[in-house]
């Protein structure tokens, strides 16, 4: 078998180790806290509209949920799955190039693919 | 584990090969696997040139000739040239990164055999009488009216294979990025394992839509769904889109790994760096972009309309501009170097004119009104057979040449290689430059027979003299394989003499954990410098002599894969055998318990130590 070396870290790279962990932990609580934020009031929304509260009308309802789910999926990506940390350079442009691919693809379906029929 | 001077029993073998994880093992397996493969694809070939010999001819029956044009499309794209190319990516990449493995050697393993397997289901179907007949394209309400269980067999089957190639395209793509050499920064990586990047992020993205398209198509046909169905509301040209949504990506997945081998053919033996290595990269990413972006030039017949058409039309034209930088580069290289005309270099020199034949036919049939004319006519399979004869069958038969004693420790005869080579050459050109001008006479594609008194016989007949042609070269190669391998004149690190890449700093064949100590990598062609630097071995290493952790032999991924493959089955004679349910679900929960099996099994595989490795070098040492 193969022998291992142990290696003992410094007291200051074994702070340094613990702040950066502190400092990771409060930004992942307050980020889980605002997500439940947001949910609460999306789920809200949705009440009050279907009680038919005075301003709730679809219009405001259907985009301000999206414009929630956009920021949550861009949160639990960020801050959960550590695309905001260093080396995960590679990930999120094979994200965003696959999620450009999809969206042109999409667009090309509603712009130019499948518009034609409705004209002639 | 110094295992090379034992001799082993026939049974032992086997079993070491069944479960291999070592990704040169698996390359050269997908190799014979897709060598097989290509040589059935090339019967059904020379079968289809049989029957077109002659007006009139009776050699096979229509339906019959429906099956050989389906199965050899389907056979030379997704199990043939797919599977020999993954093989030299398999063997070659790792050892031109200084890895000494995959990132996941498990999965290599299970992606080779759920090729193997869904290769072979696909093939079964000649057993059964009952064989895919709808084109490889498969358009649907074609594919789904189709009788019996053929194209049952097709989507199964792709689907199997399928999925083994998104595998390895993501076990690929995680070696390349987090595994290579110290010093092997992103802009000095060999031109193969850039192709083999961009291929491999291809694949994650193609393969989706083609296992979605696979199993509509199979829901459709034996679970009463109704993706492709009109009279029950779905859309019939759903699956044109995503067939050519994966499939244009597929062609360029196929091209940009030759182009890879040609970038380093080219370089090694006109021995001079690869002229505009940086715009090669480029092109490269830029190609597998627009890949992306031109499916619908597949169908400008369809009737999309004069929008899609044009912007189609001009994308597929942009694809051209990096096209064309590649093949500029490639000439810049050979010029003013001190050329070498190997086996290899024959090949890549043949390249050239025959890939530009089919990128201008190609540019032709971009722009959409003449695609019009040309659209289902011998034009078209003329131009598909330039690019992929010329280019991708052309690259696997020179990295066939140029890598076989970096794979198998001998070299195969060169006067041999340069026959084969002549005659595969002529052999294409008069099989296809021919079928242009067949095309532009009216001759529609996928036709069984044709009439007499068109002007078609002789040019009908020339092509199946250049088809035969091509069949001696290959019965040529192969004669080339066994004699070589029967004589087995074992070579040193670096045959060729002028090697620039990592791969030629080492053994040939090279030891099991490919470099006893990890490479330090210096620029551009690493051993071409150290070389340059007067350091004889072209190597320097990195880190002091270690242990190394090497991950043990598996059977589970043939087990996995098997499961699969018997649920097929199940699937395919769900409705008509009283065995047909119990198959699947049997076949599928097999899956599930071999995969569990896995995941509860820890295997943290072993430790090579120090003093194996030493004794390893004090005894290669002994040769060089």
């Amino acid at each position: 078998m193969a022998e291992f070396e142990i290696y003992e870290k410094s007291p200051a790279e074994y702070n340094l180790i613990q702040r950066r962990a502190k400092r990771g932990m409060r930004s992942q609580v307050i980020m889980f806290s605002l997500m439940i934020f947001l949910t609460l009031i999306s789920f809200t929304m949705v009440t009050a509209f279907q009680a038919d509260v005075m301003g709730f009308s679809k219009y405001l309802v259907i985009p301000v949920l999206l414009l929630f789910a956009g920021i949550q999926v861009a949160l639990q990506l960020y801050y959960f799955m550590h695309m905001k940390e260093k080396e995960h350079g590679f990930a999120a442009m094979f994200i965003y190039v696959g999620a450009l691919i999809a969206f042109l693809t999409v667009l090309t379906f509603l712009t130019i693919v499948w518009w034609y029929p409705i004209y002639v | 584990m110094s295992t090379a001077a034992q001799k082993k029993g026939f049974g032992a073998t086997l079993w070491e090969w069944l479960t291999t994880v070592d990704h040169k093992k698996l390359g050269i397996l997908y190799f014979l696997g897709g060598g097989f493969f290509f040589v059935l694809g090339g019967i059904e070939a020379l079968l289809i040139r049989i029957q077109l010999l002659v007006p009139n001819n009776d050699f096979v029956s229509a339906g019959l000739f429906n099956q050989l044009i389906t199965m050899h499309g389907t056979t030379m794209i997704f199990l043939a040239a797919m599977p020999i190319l993954f093989g030299f990516m398999n063997v070659i990449m790792p050892l031109q990164i200084g890895a000494r493995d995959l990132a996941f050697p498990f999965l290599n393993s299970l992606g080779f055999w759920m090729f193997m397997l869904g290769g072979i289901f696909l093939n079964i179907s000649w057993f059964t009488g009952q064989v895919p007949d709808a084109g490889w394209t498969s358009y649907t309400s074609l594919a789904i009216t189709s009788e019996g269980h053929g194209m049952d067999y097709y989507a199964i089957g792709l689907q199997i294979a399928g999925g083994g190639t998104l595998m390895t395209g993501i076990n690929f793509l995680v070696t390349i990025i987090n595994m290579r050499a110290p010093g092997l920064t992103y802009m000095r990586m060999p031109l193969f394992t850039w192709t083999t990047l961009i291929a491999s992020a291809m694949i994650l993205f193609a393969f989706p839509p083609l296992t979605v398209g696979l199993f509509f198509l199979t829901f459709d046909r034996l679970f009463g769904g109704n993706f492709f169905d009109h009279e029950m509301g779905g859309n019939t040209i759903i699956w044109e889109h995503i067939f050519w949504i994966f499939g244009h990506p597929e062609v360029y997945i196929l091209i940009l790994p030759a182009f890879g081998i040609f970038s380093e053919i080219f370089p090694v033996f006109a021995r001079k760096r690869l002229f505009g290595y940086t715009s090669m990269v480029f092109a490269t990413v830029l190609i597998g972009f627009l890949g992306f972006m031109v499916w619908a030039h597949h169908m400008f017949t369809v009737g999309l309309g004069p929008t899609a058409n044009a912007i189609f039309a001009v994308a597929t034209m942009a694809i051209a501009v990096p096209t064309g930088v590649k093949i500029f580069n490639w000439l810049l290289t050979m010029w003013g170097g001190s050329i070498k005309i190997t086996t290899p270099m024959l090949y890549a020199i043949g390249f050239i004119p025959s890939f530009v034949m089919g990128g201008v036919t190609g540019i032709m049939q971009g722009a959409a009104p003449l695609d019009y004319q040309l659209h289902d006519s011998y034009f078209i399979v003329a131009h598909f057979h330039y690019v992929i004869v010329g280019g991708v069958v052309l690259a696997v038969l020179a990295a066939t040449h140029y890598w076989w004693p970096k794979m198998f420790g001998t070299m195969l005869h060169e006067g041999l290689g340069k026959v084969t080579f002549w005659f595969f050459f002529i052999g294409f050109h008069m099989t296809f430059l021919i079928q242009h001008w067949l095309g532009f006479w009216g001759m529609p594609r996928r036709v069984f027979t044709y009439m007499d008194g068109q002007g078609w016989n002789t040019a009908n007949a020339i092509s199946t003299a250049g088809a035969a042609l091509m069949g001696i070269g290959v019965i040529v190669l192969v004669i080339n394989a066994i004699m070589t391998t029967v004589k087995n004149e074992r070579v040193g690190n670096d045959p060729w003499g002028d090697g620039r890449t990592l791969e030629w700093a080492i053994q040939s064949p090279p030891l099991f954990y490919n470099f006893p100590q990890t490479p330090l990598v210096r620029g551009l062609d690493t051993v071409w410098i150290e070389k340059q630097e007067g350091n004889e071995s072209g190597i320097t290493p990195a880190v002091p002599l270690q242990d190394i952790h090497m991950p043990n032999g598996s059977i589970i991924p043939l087990l996995m894969s098997l499961g699969l493959f018997i649920a097929g089955f199940g699937a395919m004679y769900r409705l008509e055998a009283s065995w047909g349910l119990p198959v699947l679900v049997g076949g599928l929960a097999f899956t599930f318990l071999t995969m569990s099996i896995r995941s509860i099994k820890d295997d943290l595989g072993y430790y090579v130590t120090k003093e194996e490795i030493m004794n390893d070098l004090k005894r290669e040492g002994g040769r060089k």
